[in-house]
């Protein structure tokens, strides 16, 4: 199963069609304790790019951008309930939304996880 | 990075907060510690229950001695007493020895400066000497004016050769008594000269966590040893910037330059308990023109603590709305309080919405969140009250 990331530190997986979406255990660790979750409206739509969700640490808050465009399908409430969760499990359980993509060819278009590496080591 | 590209200055911790594994930002021009491995919560939350050592060396301190008569006499302390009261709107008169006092710098306009603490020396041959602890980002500015306003009365001596150590939390006495006998009973925002061996060391009790704690001016040659002497014990953990914050967030104490600006006066930034009543009958401050009517009639804004109802916190620069959504005010601090586990803030609003208890709305990314007008401190403080 293929994951791609955003230069903004979000992570997609294609499943059934569906792109579910996280920030990456990098952004989680440079953000700290997660203290406040903010997810999108199921039924929403986002264009690549646009602010879709919330996250803040105690020291700040960060915009979590669509990586790629479509319509929320689904969100994952738990994290909201207890942020902690992000800095638990950000590759995994701690998924934010899941989302019907509009263009395939975005999500190719995203760096793969070698790439990504890469990216986070150049900005250090 | 700074705003003149110069390279960032650095405390005699530097090399500690590196060991230590600290993520370092710049900070008033200082390369300082905002968070160690541990993170920000877990950071605040030990401070809460154990005891926090913080580096607070980039912050200014000095000695101001009186030139205009000998010291070591009540008559020298009056002398350098009254030279200060002309910055400053407190009672500096009537401190007794080694007894210190939060206070402000004001301009001419009422605004305030910086705020500082003054300290009488503790020992009588000391009389006609006090001790300044004013912010790093402030300190070239105070200074100047200092001797800009006071020269030809007092002389100045900045301590750029001494470290500024903080350890706040519940077990900070026991840890400093162990290094200085009589710490624990020693009167809160008090200070004495001790011994660290052959080190002298100005220990005073007072801090800027709403705890229980102590700053201990250090010299620079002996800061890394006597750090990792508090850190050897059990219950003493380093401190970054980022729990620094969020802790004096919710003991509701001012951050300069944020909750206070040249631009509000003691009396809007809700801390009026620093006017010395002979200072308010006199009016003997500057600025007094705008800060008395203000006390006598309340001032048009004023600092107020703010409970967000939800769980979002709303960060400085946050828009206060009223139910109607007209602007009433602006959020100057705010930020998620880890020993509340709720969103806390601050901020200035119309002085008919200053009132506790009363509702308010917050613009979070173009969302009004309810909050409500909160007294301060949102965290009790816990000082030694003997």
């Amino acid at each position: 199963m293929t994951t791609r990331y955003t230069k903004d530190h979000e992570w997609v997986r294609m499943e059934g069609g569906l792109a579910v979406i996280g920030i990456s255990p990098h952004a989680a660790e440079q953000l700290g304790d997660v203290v406040f979750v903010e997810l999108p409206a199921v039924g929403k739509s986002f264009k690549k790019g646009d602010d879709m969700a919330v996250v803040e640490s105690v020291k700040a808050a960060s915009d979590v951008y669509a990586p790629i465009s479509g319509e929320i399908v689904a969100v994952n409430q738990p994290i909201a309930d207890e942020p902690a969760k992000v800095n638990e499990d950000p590759a995994g359980a701690a998924w934010f939304v899941k989302l019907k993509p509009s263009n395939a060819a975005e999500f190719d278009a995203l760096m793969d996880a070698a790439g990504y590496a890469a990216f986070v080591e150049s900005a250090r | 990075m700074t705003d003149a590209g110069k390279p960032l200055k650095r405390t005699p911790l530097h090399e500690l907060h590196l060991s230590l594994g600290a993520k370092m930002v710049e900070f008033a021009g200082y390369d300082m510690p905002v968070q160690y491995p541990d993170g920000v919560l877990k950071e605040h939350l030990w401070t809460r229950t154990r005891a926090g050592l913080f580096d607070v060396s980039h912050m200014g301190q000095a000695f101001l001695r009186t030139t205009e008569t000998a010291r070591g006499t009540e008559e020298a302390h009056a002398a350098v007493a009254a030279a200060i009261e002309t910055l400053v709107p407190g009672e500096v008169l009537k401190l007794k020895r080694g007894a210190m006092r939060y206070s402000v710098l004001l301009n001419e306009q009422g605004g305030v400066l910086d705020d500082l603490m003054i300290t009488r020396a503790a020992m009588g041959s000391g009389d006609g000497m006090l001790f300044l602890v004013v912010n790093a980002a402030c300190k070239d500015a105070d200074f100047a004016l200092i001797k800009e306003k006071l020269g030809g009365r007092v002389e100045l001596e900045i301590l750029a050769d001494r470290a500024l150590i903080a350890l706040q939390g519940p077990k900070a006495a026991a840890v400093i008594e162990s290094h200085f006998p009589g710490a624990a009973t020693q009167a809160f925002m008090s200070m004495r000269p001790v011994m660290w061996g052959t080190s002298p060391v100005l220990l005073s009790r007072c801090g800027y966590t709403g705890e229980d704690g102590f700053e201990i001016s250090v010299p620079n040659a002996d800061a890394e040893r006597f750090s990792r002497a508090l850190l050897d014990h059990p219950d003493v953990a380093p401190i970054g910037l980022g729990a620094r914050d969020s802790l004096r967030l919710e003991a509701g104490l001012c951050l300069y330059g944020h909750d206070l600006d040249p631009s509000t006066s003691p009396v809007e930034g809700n801390i009026s308990f620093i006017f010395g009543k002979r200072r308010k009958e006199a009016g003997d401050f500057p600025g007094a023109a705008r800060i008395l009517p203000e006390l006598t009639n309340g001032p048009r804004r004023m600092r107020v603590g703010l409970k967000p109802e939800g769980r979002a916190p709303a960060r400085e620069g946050t828009e206060i709305v009223d139910a109607a959504g007209a602007k009433i005010g602006v959020v100057t601090s705010g930020g998620f309080g880890p020993t509340l586990n709720a969103p806390v803030a601050m901020g200035y609003v119309e002085a008919a919405h200053a009132k506790i208890g009363a509702q308010v709305f917050l613009m979070v990314r173009g969302k009004s969140l309810p909050a409500i007008v909160a007294d301060m401190p949102f965290v009790p403080h816990t000082y030694y009250r003997g």
